[in-house]
């Protein structure tokens, strides 16, 4: 006990450490083996893997076509292709959010031992979700070539455009869903319950003109509502509209800032509790 | 002449670390029906881990921590590891930490032994390029044969074990934390992992041992940490701590001498 210092011993708790020498290539590779290893789990088998990304969207879609179009009969114009732009985005955001509560509480017997950056589990994962809706992107291609209509030019910047917003607001709220759920293990619950709602107040399965003017503007409250509304706008006419991506990319700006601050203010307090 | 001033890899300053006690907040629906209670509880049921801890650990030291369960020797490793963030006090660490993960921790059920290798050496902060270079000499020291390719939910424990050391020991480990598991492989791998241990000493690695194994302590620590309730009891020559605390619990074990060179096969 060579270098004990009295001084220490009514301060506040600091820990130091050096040495731990983590380099920008070691940051980028844990994230690339962490989204490997998810993408290898899920398409090990590659037919079956890539058919399983598809089908969920795909079987929703076909259910709510029956629903709505056979048996309620709503009068909407090439309602396939409404509820193909409409479900295929909003799956992405659902399953990753809706899975985002077992990010950390998941990986407890990880984070007890290694200090490692935890931000990239939610990281991997967004980019995981990413990845399932890139792929099934072929799909929607192909309901859009059925019904005679064809992807336009503005494709091309509007897609990279959409799944940036996207990425982004997923990866900041499940970062802060992650890391409450840390601590209150029912949010899980509570997650689902707001989906479920937040799924029919935005245009998924109507589009956008069906509802009454008032409603119309109330949506800009709906965190959600601008970014579907943009997809579907993309997708089935090609239009980017300015003030729906500049409200979608404040929301996502904001949620990232939010998880961020949570995430922070949580972290260290993550091995103690899981 | 006068020994050089050695610098310690770790050092604990009159670190305190308390815990919240945060059953109240087991879910949304407790805490916000109860939240006065809820946010009391955080600030005022406490519960005191370690108290006014302070030693240092060399370079190239194999260092023991002993004490009974519950005394705070996992909470003093996490402090180590840097996943807990100390009360009061400072704990300074100086070097790449490699924690031999609790059997199966960190490892992906889904992937083969040669991806885990890779994962393992991912979240300990090496790169792929690190990790690749190693591969095949954590396979050979591991002897998992053609098992390496297969997914580890088919491994026995004690091939999660073989493989969990064969990546800490072999990915140049600085600090290596040990955490009371290596009682799983059979007595030559036991005996393979204690002259790796041993070997550590020679090329400056400094290894942390966490165990309620006297003999091991005995056998590879140069020196020994008794934290008994929350606080230090003792630090210094293993086996006369050993003595102690065996005295101190009651039982008794034959440690042999502390001349005995030779290693023992047995009880690591």
């Amino acid at each position: 006990m060579a270098s004990v210092d009295v001084k220490w011993a009514n301060v506040k708790g600091k820990l130091q450490h050096y040495g731990s020498n983590r380099t920008l290539e070691s940051y980028r590779d844990l994230m690339l083996v962490l989204v490997q290893k998810e993408l290898k789990v899920r398409y090990n088998n590659k037919v079956l893997g890539y058919l399983w990304s598809i089908a969920n969207p795909l079987a929703s879609a076909l259910i709510y076509y029956v629903a709505f179009k056979v048996l309620m009969r709503v009068q909407i114009e090439d309602y396939p292709l409404v509820l193909i732009s409409g479900v295929f985005p909003w799956q992405w955001f659902t399953n990753a959010v809706g899975s985002s509560t077992g990010l950390f509480v998941g990986n407890a017997s990880i984070i007890k031992k290694v200090n490692f950056p935890k931000q990239v589990v939610p990281l991997s994962a967004g980019l995981n979700h990413l990845i399932h809706f890139m792929v099934s992107l072929p799909v929607i291609l192909l309901f859009l070539f059925i019904f005679n209509e064809s992807p336009t030019l503005s494709w091309l910047y509007g897609l990279p455009l959409l799944l940036s917003i996207q990425f982004v607001m997923v990866y900041g709220i499940s970062l802060m869903i992650a890391s409450i759920n840390v601590f209150l293990r029912d949010l899980e619950r509570l997650v689902g319950i707001i989906l479920h709602f937040v799924f029919y107040v935005t245009p998924i399965l109507y589009p956008l003109e069906n509802l009454p003017p008032r409603f119309q503007d109330a949506l800009y409250f709906n965190p959600v509502a601008p970014l579907m509304v943009s997809w579907r706008e993309l997708i089935l006419h090609g239009k980017i509209d300015l003030i729906n991506i500049l409200v979608s990319l404040g929301y996502a700006l904001l949620f990232l800032g939010i998880g961020s601050w949570v995430y922070r203010k949580l972290s260290w307090k993550f091995a103690e509790v899981i | 002449m006068r020994e050089p001033v050695r610098e310690p890899v770790i050092s604990f300053q009159n670190v305190s670390k308390s815990y919240a006690f945060y059953k109240q907040i087991s879910g949304i629906k407790n805490f916000a029906f109860n939240l006065h209670r809820s946010l009391a509880s955080i600030r005022n049921a406490q519960y005191e881990a370690l108290r006014d801890i302070s030693f240092d650990v060399y370079k190239g030291e194999n260092f023991g921590i002993i004490g009974h369960n519950g005394a705070g020797k996992s909470t003093a490793l996490g402090l180590i590891a840097g996943v807990l963030e100390p009360t009061r006090g400072r704990v300074v660490v100086r070097g790449r930490i490699s924690p031999l993960l609790a059997l199966g921790a960190g490892f992906h059920q889904e992937l083969t032994g040669r991806e885990n290798i890779i994962l393992n050496g991912v979240l300990m902060g090496l790169t792929r390029r690190e990790i690749m270079t190693k591969v095949d000499e954590i396979i050979d020291f591991a002897e998992l044969g053609e098992f390496i390719d297969s997914p580890i939910r088919v491994y026995s424990r004690g091939m999660l074990a073989r493989l969990g050391f064969a990546v800490v020991a072999s990915l140049d480990p600085e600090i290596l934390l040990i955490d009371e598991i290596l009682g799983v492989g059979d007595i030559r791998f036991q005996k393979k992992c204690q002259e790796k241990m041993l070997n550590f000493k020679e090329s400056g690695v400094t290894l942390l041992l966490v165990t309620h194994s006297i003999a091991s302590i005995a056998k590879l620590c140069d020196r020994v940490l008794w934290i008994e309730d929350h606080v230090v009891k003792m630090i210094g020559d293993p086996y006369e701590i050993a003595e102690q605390y065996c005295k101190a619990a009651g039982v008794e074990v034959d440690l042999g001498t502390p001349t005995q060179g030779t290693l023992s096969t047995t009880s690591l």
